[in-house]
Parts: C-alpha cells; structure tokens; sequence
C-alpha cells in the first residue's frame, strides 16, 4: 500500500523530468542568438567552417533530433560539450556543484533549527516571546536575499568583520566560515515563513482534543508536546520546510553572485549571458532534477508521519 | 449503595466557576454540589450548555486559561484544585476520563497498541512488551478478542464502537478509581450504544469503580446510575434516585427533559421542551434560570434565586416544590 504511493510518486517524478528536460531543451533552442558566435569571437566564419561546426555540434539535425541526442546523453550522466570552453558540461557542473550543494545544505540546517525551533516557542508560549518572533518573522519574511546579503556583508563583514566577504575559503572550517553569511541571507526570509507555519501548525495541535486526552492522562508535559503535539504538527511543517528548501536551489545564484561564490547559480547566469547553452540547459536539468528529488523526499516523509495517506490520496 | 460509614470518594462542593469569554469573566456554573461514592454510579443529564461537560473539565483540572474557580473538589479527601505537577499527574491517573468522540480524543497518527500503552510506559516504567500483553488482556475483557491484531492497527481503521472500547479498556490499564464519562455513547449508534453502557455498567460491578456519567438522556442515566443530578443553567435542579426523575420528578424541568424523550412505542409527535435552552452563560441572577420556560412560573419564581431544598430523599432547586409534588410525573408539556 505504501509501497504502492511511493512507486506511483517515482512514476510522477520521471514524467516530471521527461518534460521539464523538454522545457529547458526547447526554450534554449528559440532563444536568440547563435551558439557558435561566441566560439569566433563574434567574425564571421566562413561558410564551410560553418557547416563543419554545425555538424560537430549537431546543429544541423532537426530539433527533435537534436532533443533526443541530448536526452539520451543525459540519461547517461553526459550532458554534452561547451562550445566556447571546449569541455565537458558534466565536468564544468560538477566542479561547482558542491558550492551550491553546501550553500543549500548550510541554509536548510538554519532553516529547520532556526524556523521549527522559534516557531515551537512561539506556539507553545503564547505572550511577549510569541509577540516578538511574529513581528520579527514579518519583517525577515519581507526581506529579499540579495537586500539580505547586502547588509550581511555590510555589517558582519565589512564594519564587524567577523566573516569574510567574498570567496569560499580552505578547508571545513574555512568553508563553514565562508558560507555562514551567504547561508544566512539564503535561509533569512524562510526561516520567518517556516517559523510562522510551524506556530500555527502547534497552536492548532495544542487545541486538539487528543492533546487534552493526553493530558487528562497524566502524561508529563514535555512528552505532551513531543508524542502529540510535535508529531501531528510534523505532517505540514515537514511540506512547508521541504517545499521552502527546494525553491532555495533557485534563489541560490542570487545569494552565490552576492557573495562572489563560484556555485552552479551564479555559474548559469554568466553562462546564458556567454550564450554557453549546453551549460545553461545542463545546469538547468540538475536544478530541476535537485527541486523534484527534494519533492519527493517530501512526499516521502508525508506517507511515513501521517499512517492515513491513501495510494494517489495527495496527487501532485 | 451509599456507604454512610466512609467518606464520599468524589466530593463537589459549591463548585462555581466563571469562564474568560471576549475578555470578561462571565459565570458557568453556580452552586454544584454532589458526591460520589465508592462503586457509585452518578448521573450528570442537561441539555448543551448547562454546564455539564465544564463540570467535568473542572474535577480533571481541564479548565481553559483565564477560568477562575470557586467552591471546593476534594478526591479521596485530597483538595484537587491544590494539586500540581507529579501529584497532578497521578490523580490524573485515578480519576479516568472516557470522552465523547473517540475518533479526535485518540491521536489519529499514533497505533492503537501506542495510545493505550502510553500511560504505562511513560508514568510507570512498565516496559513495551508488558504493557502490550496488558493491552492485549484489557482488550479481551471489554469485548474485543483480536487484541493483538488491534494494537498494530491506527485508529482509523476501527469503528466507533470499537474505538470507543478501545478508549475504556485504555483508561482501565491504570486501575483508575473513578471514571469520568462524557457522553461516551452520544458520537455512536444506538445499538452500539446499549452495548458500551451494558460494558460500563459491568465494570462497575466487576471493578468497584466508580462513575459520573455525564449525557443528556434521563433513562440513559437511569439505566446505570444510582443517584442522578439534572443541571439547567449552570446549575443543579434537581438530585435524586434515578428511577424517581422520570416517574416523579420534583422540578418542572427534570419533567420536562423526560417527556422529551422518545419512545419506540409511542407513536405520539415528539414532545420538545418549550422554549430556547438557557446557557449558562445567560442565567439571571435574580430568579430561576428555568422560569422564562416553565409551564408552573409564578411571581415567586423571578423575584430571588431559588435555593436546592431537601425533599423526598434527594433535593430540588423549585420554590414550588411542595405544591407540585406529585403532579409532574409523566404529564406531557405541550
């Protein structure tokens, strides 16, 4: 039965991708400009240097000709070569991957101990300390990124200089050092929508007749709150937070070209600038690929924290 | 039934209570006062609002915040409105709680086998397999004989009826005292409900507990309470041997609640208690809650508040009390 949910999510997830891939691939087709013109540094080529760079490059084949050479190197973990830079894209990915990698880890981490955790204390102690994290979770969930990023480096780094600006240091330590900052402005305004979900996921668990059955029972308060309370409030927390990281993989190039990161989003802005389009739709794929692998641990965890999910009860 | 010698087990005494609504406190209940004994059955009947349910929440320390609380509730001598913490927590333990739906009073993510083992494992230290073999035997007495196959189940996948059972075999694990039943029949159908009362009144006998049976039927009350106390307004009109509420009752509400009743025999329209049900909330203070719906009301009875006085071996809150003795039993009020 469970199995049965999860396989069905898996089938979704692959029709996900199947046309997320044709998005990307087809959109980088129109889009204007000719791939080849950064390679002559924008001469003309002579018209056989032309064809013989189009058929290299399969630029001459139809466009569903050229979608499924790319699909099936894909499939296979080869997502084709960049023309300007003569090197593998897989390669060129994989060597910044683990920045953003890092950077979204880092964020999440905040997020989940930062937004549950003040959003557990504001739901549990109704009063001043509910007050302040509301009012503070209004503003934080106001300010956007790169805003935060900003007066971050302002602050921290350049007049406190407790972090470093720019760069991603040597070493755990120095990466941990490095990333804290552009971890923060990442996670800033989800941590405020995650801690405001959380509030009202406990406040209403707390009201819950079963929490006043356990009560009435005489079980010890703090087991009140973790067996019930936090348990039924773990089923919309876990879909908010899940859903909040998976959408940083995107708003990542914000944070990584603030903070000078050499990551995979700053790394797709300059290379759809460069018209380097075999990285853009290669870097596009694997954010993809990231946003709905991390929907499906959610979808996941959803059918483990709540025993009622019926097969295909919660499509898409 | 009473045991002059000893000591009632439950005693409510002038318990009032005011309850914070939009910010101001306004009064619930006044004046509740009644007692349970040791393997005593005591009914609780009203209509929604009267206070029923709160009278309950007050003896379990269930009160909302901002609720604030007169008179005395003293459990096997012990002030109840004193406790805390630990002490709390296991008086708790023996004043039991059967609520009315058990499908939201159970948590719909945890297995039955974990809802009712949790008591044990987190206040007794009683470890996992004993308290699922204890499960399992408690199962068995209130009828459920597929124990173990249950305990692995989650609450949605039981029947009421069953989860019902489920909730009292629960409450019987920490050999409680008293029982505390709210409406435990009302979310279930008829039939069902024969069945949970017939298993409730068993464990009376069987166990020597103790139960307040809160509902809003008279002849459910009757069929296993010993003493019956019929509350209107937020307060207690009327206490006396159950059978005696219906056949001859003292106040005109009490008779007003039994000809509401229906019966399968009758094919008569159903008899409604005339007029709107008073909440609590909105008793005058200066006369009887009851007067504004009462066929008998004189000027007397909105002048000064009634008082509960003694007659026929239990009490009436009725100024007309003695000049409607013996009239009131089984006469329609149209």
């Amino acid at each position: 039965m469970r199995i049965g949910y999860l396989l069905r999510r898996v089938a979704m997830l692959a029709v996900t991708l199947l046309v997320a891939s044709f998005v990307i691939f087809a959109a980088t087709y129109v889009a204007p400009g000719n791939p080849l013109a950064a390679l002559s540094g924008g001469k003309s080529l002579s018209p056989e240097a032309q064809t013989a760079l189009e058929r290299r490059y399969h630029l001459d084949e139809p466009f569903l000709a050229q979608y499924w050479h790319w699909l099936s190197g894909a499939v296979r973990g080869d997502l084709g070569v960049s023309i300007p830079l003569h090197e593998d894209v897989s390669t060129l990915i994989a060597d910044r991957a683990w920045i953003t990698l890092s950077l979204v880890l880092y964020a999440a981490v905040i997020i989940v101990i930062l937004g549950i955790g003040l959003g557990l204390l504001a739901g549990l102690r109704p009063g001043w300390i509910d007050s302040s994290v509301l009012v503070i979770s209004s503003m934080a969930a106001a300010v956007p990124a790169f805003v935060a990023a900003i007066v971050l480096i302002a602050v921290f780094a350049v007049s406190l200089g407790w972090f470093p600006t720019i760069g991603t240091g040597d070493g755990f330590l120095g990466h941990l050092e490095h990333l804290t900052l552009p971890a923060v402005a990442l996670a800033l305004s989800s941590v405020a929508v995650v801690a405001r979900v959380t509030r009202t996921a406990i406040r209403e668990e707390v009201a819950r007749e079963h929490v006043q059955t356990a009560i009435s029972r005489g079980i010890p308060q703090h087991l009140v709150v973790t067996r019930h309370v936090l348990r039924n409030a773990a089923i919309p927390i876990t879909t908010v937070t899940g859903v909040t990281i998976a959408s940083l993989i995107a708003i990542s190039s914000v944070v990584e070209t603030s903070f000078g990161l050499n990551g995979l989003g700053q790394y797709l802005v300059k290379s759809a600038q460069g018209k380097d389009i075999a990285v853009v739709q290669g870097i596009s794929l694997v954010l993809v690929v990231a946003f709905v692998l991390v929907n499906l641990v959610v979808d996941t965890m959803y059918a483990v924290l709540d025993p009622r999910v019926e097969l295909g009860a919660r499509a898409a | 039934m009473n045991h002059p010698e000893s000591a009632p087990l439950l005693e409510v005494d002038r318990l009032g209570l005011d309850l914070l609504v939009g910010g101001v406190h306004r009064s619930v209940l006044r004046d509740v006062s009644f007692s349970v004994a040791q393997g005593e059955a005591v009914g609780l009947v009203g209509e929604s609002g009267s206070g029923k349910s709160m009278t309950v929440r007050a003896i379990d320390r269930l009160l909302p915040a901002g609720a604030r609380q007169r008179g005395s509730i003293r459990f096997d001598g012990k002030d109840v409105v004193s406790l805390s913490g630990a002490a709390l927590r296991s008086y708790r333990a023996e004043v039991a709680v059967v609520f009315q739906d058990p499908r939201v009073h159970i948590n719909p993510v945890r297995r039955v086998g974990d809802f009712m083992t949790e008591v044990l494992r987190t206040n007794r230290s009683v470890r996992r397999r004993d308290a699922g073999a204890r499960a399992v035997e408690m199962l068995a007495k209130v009828g459920i004989p597929d124990g173990e196959r249950r305990l692995d189940q989650y609450p949605h996948e039981l029947s009421g009826g069953l989860l019902q059972r489920v909730m009292i075999a629960s409450t019987l694990l920490t050999a409680p005292r008293l029982l505390l039943a709210d409406e435990p029949t009302t979310a279930l159908d008829v039939t069902t409900q024969a069945e949970i009362m017939g298993l409730l009144d068993e464990l009376r006998s069987d166990l020597g507990l103790s139960i307040l049976f809160i509902t809003h039927d008279l002849d459910l009350a009757a069929a296993v309470c010993d003493r019956t106390a019929v509350m209107y307004a937020g307060e207690i009109v009327e206490v006396r041997e159950s059978r005696l509420l219906h056949d001859d009752p003292l106040h005109p509400y009490t008779a007003a609640l039994g000809a509401a009743r229906p019966l399968l025999d009758r094919t008569a329209r159903l008899v409604a208690v005339p007029g709107r049900p008073l909440s609590a909330l909105e008793a005058p203070t200066d006369g009887c809650a009851f007067a504004g719906r009462c066929p008998y009301v004189e000027p007397t009875c909105t002048s000064a508040a009634p008082v509960l006085v003694p007659a026929d071996g239990g009490a009436a809150r009725c100024v007309r009390v003695e000049a409607l003795r013996g009239t009131l039993g089984g006469v329609p009020h149209a």
